[in-house]
């Protein structure tokens, strides 16, 4: 055995730190003392707060989302009651937002049809992105032929325009909500798929995967402990910027007269009605309208700002 | 003599590179060449070179995150490389790893007490209880506070994430630990402290470290025995003080007399190598030295040396006995 207590070759200072290094216990041992970093919360909560136009977005978004859940019961008037005393009666005290050829207060089913709107668009997102991550990992962990299948059916789907997409869908499983959902939910498969596989692949040839296999994890451990997490980032952010799209494409797809039935208070779905009363009655459009842009940029404007924040060049 | 606790028996392992419009390599580094030595139970083996010289490849074909192109690897009994990779993971167990970089070697998003307490998950049923209660004294052992557990990596120091590498490797008991550079990127000061850290734990737990580095002062105060590896290959082999005191080939030779010697009056003999590293994808015919080497001949050039015992322990991948290089 060599004679190894000396620290005759030791890189640097010598004895005085051999000894203070002594039996492991080093001056890390009184942990209490270190200076505690900033949570990563609350860094990122600071960040955030510094964009104002991405707040201002969150704002608007959970607004919107407190008028899904508790609108159809705040309303001043049953969204599908007929008043043939006022019909086509523009902004007045009774209807701040006019009525429609039928006499229903518009403001009364915008605020009803948040509930469908926002929930079509939610729910074709939320079904699109797990599909898409769910292939987006097995393509990016397992590689190979698997992962050029997949990547190979993604690019064909990305050849289409998504509503086009979305259109040939619903046309094929017939009309409805909820197949619209479905419509909007298959063209967000392909994106996210490429999203996570491209953020499994950067994750993948981090060191601390090597260090996970090292220590004897199981694949599905290494996949779903430790690369998945990595990826939430990526995730996060592209969903956010989809629902936007979603509710557009939905919208579109209920203006097309493909999603809601005529009778329900579906933005889409009473832009497209009112289309005919342009010319007489603009405030039937112009508030659907401006409900369906607004609530779009908000999304938009929050994805931005969430992809900002956590972009770690950015800051 | 009792059993080697790891035999690496000539083994080989070249990357392929570039691809031609089939699909073929255009090329391949050669990586690690007609390596063997052994390591025993409760010795240091240390692997030394310079920056691509195959170390880190041949720890990595060890854990059997790669695997050779040729020769066999055999752990505690086991043919590692003839296992699958469902077939090592128990083994994993027995052999863990201290990675080089303390900064990429912990994911970020887990606490430090579940990155400690995670070979224990994967390899036995202690309880989740049982399991902190064996990372807090892990914690202590390599210097920190259970406080510590609670933490992200990212609020340690570098020193001290290795620290946190060091008690995952032990979580275990392992009989092996592949140390990969451990200290290579900390300060100074800090090394010592690691590199203090590392054999007392080796008295307590009687482990056996394959120690990899480039560092020859870190090496010599750490090791029992030392390979000097240079293009892939093996070159020499001795017990620490033999190496020090007659080392035999001239890449040694020349190695030993670059380390700095902290005292600016000693007048010390520089033997400086001529030219490069050659590109390990087209490495030289015959000794891989033979480019740099000032004693070439026509049979270095020609014939690939056999690795040889020069004394007892002391082995030597050169055709000629007693080369000494010119000052």
């Amino acid at each position: 055995m060599a004679e190894k207590t000396k620290l005759k070759g030791a890189p640097g200072e010598g004895d005085a730190t051999a000894a203070t290094a002594g039996a492991g216990a080093s001056e890390f041992a009184r942990g209490e003392e270190l200076p505690r970093a900033q949570s990563p919360a609350r860094q990122f909560l600071k960040k955030f707060l510094r964009r104002k136009t991405a707040v201002a977005g969150f704002v608007f978004i959970v607004l919107m989302l407190v008028i899904a859940v508790i609108g159809p019961s705040v309303v001043p008037y049953d969204p599908n009651q007929y008043d043939y005393s006022a019909l086509l009666s523009g902004p007045t005290a009774a209807h701040i937002w006019g009525t429609d050829e039928f006499g229903r207060d518009v403001f009364s089913r915008l605020v009803a049809g948040t509930q469908l709107s926002l929930g079509t668009a939610l729910t074709a997102s939320v079904i699109g992105t797990a599909a898409g991550v769910v292939f987006g990992l097995i393509a990016g962990f397992c590689g190979g032929l698997v992962d050029a299948f997949i990547m190979r059916v993604c690019d064909v789907m990305f050849a289409f325009p998504g509503i086009l997409l979305a259109i040939a869908v619903v046309a094929i499983i017939g009309p409805g909500l909820t197949n619209v959902m479905i419509g909007v939910a298959v063209f967000t498969v392909p994106s996210f798929a490429r999203i996570i596989r491209g953020a499994v692949l950067e994750v993948r040839s981090e060191l601390y995967v090597e260090a996970a296999r090292s220590v004897g994890c199981s694949s599905r451990r290494i996949m779903f402990v430790h690369i998945l997490p990595g990826t939430m980032q990526a995730l996060i952010v592209n969903f956010t910027m989809n629902v936007g799209g979603a509710i557009l494409s939905a919208s579109s797809l209920s203006f097309l007269g493909f999603g809601a039935s005529v009778t329900q208070p579906e933005w889409g779905a009473m832009l497209s009605q009112s289309r005919n009363y342009l010319a007489t009655a603009p405030h039937l459009v112009l508030f659907p309208g401006l409900l369906i842009f607004l609530t779009v940029l908000a999304f938009n404007l929050f994805g931005d700002g969430l992809r900002d924040t956590l972009d770690p060049k950015l800051n | 003599m009792s059993e080697p606790l790891l035999s690496v028996q000539d083994v080989s392992k070249r990357f392929p590179v570039g691809k031609s419009l089939l699909g073929r390599p255009t090329g391949y580094v050669h990586a690690v060449n007609d390596v063997s030595f052994d390591v025993m139970p409760g010795e240091t083996f240390s692997l030394v070179g310079e920056s691509g010289c195959g170390k880190s490849t041949t720890s990595r074909l060890i854990d059997h995150l790669i695997t050779p192109d040729e020769g066999r690897i055999f752990f505690d009994g086991d043919e590692v490389t003839a296992l699958s990779e469902r077939q090592m993971r128990p083994l994993r167990a027995k052999m863990q790893m201290v990675f080089q970089d303390p900064y990429g070697s912990l994911n970020p998003r887990m606490k430090v007490q579940d990155i400690i307490g995670e070979p224990l998950l994967v390899h036995t049923r202690m309880s989740a209880g049982e399991r902190l209660k064996r990372v807090h004294e892990l914690l202590g052992t390599v210097g920190l506070s259970p406080a510590h557990g609670e933490r992200y990596p990212h609020e340690f120091s570098g020193g001290q994430r290795q620290r946190i590498g060091i008690a995952r490797a032990l979580s275990v008991q392992p009989k092996l630990i592949i140390a990969d550079e451990p200290v290579s990127a900390l300060d100074v000061s800090i090394q010592a402290q690691v590199l203090n850290l590392l054999r007392d734990l080796q008295e307590h737990y009687e482990l056996t470290y394959l120690f990899i580095s480039h560092d020859l002062s870190v090496v010599e105060m750490i090791s029992d025995r030392i390979a000097v590896m240079y293009l892939g290959t093996i070159m020499e082999m001795a017990p620490n003080e033999e190496l020090y005191a007659r080392p035999c080939h001239p890449y040694t030779q020349a190695l030993l007399s670059a380390v700095p010697v902290p005292d600016p009056k000693s007048k010390r003999r520089h033997v400086l190598i001529e030219g490069d590293l050659p590109s390990p994808m087209n490495p030289p015919t015959g000794c891989p030295f033979h480019t740099r080497c000032p004693h070439c001949t026509e049979r270095c050039v020609k014939e690939f040396p056999k690795m040889r015992e020069v004394s007892p322990g002391h082995r030597l991948r050169c055709h000629y006995d007693g080369l000494q290089l010119p000052a």
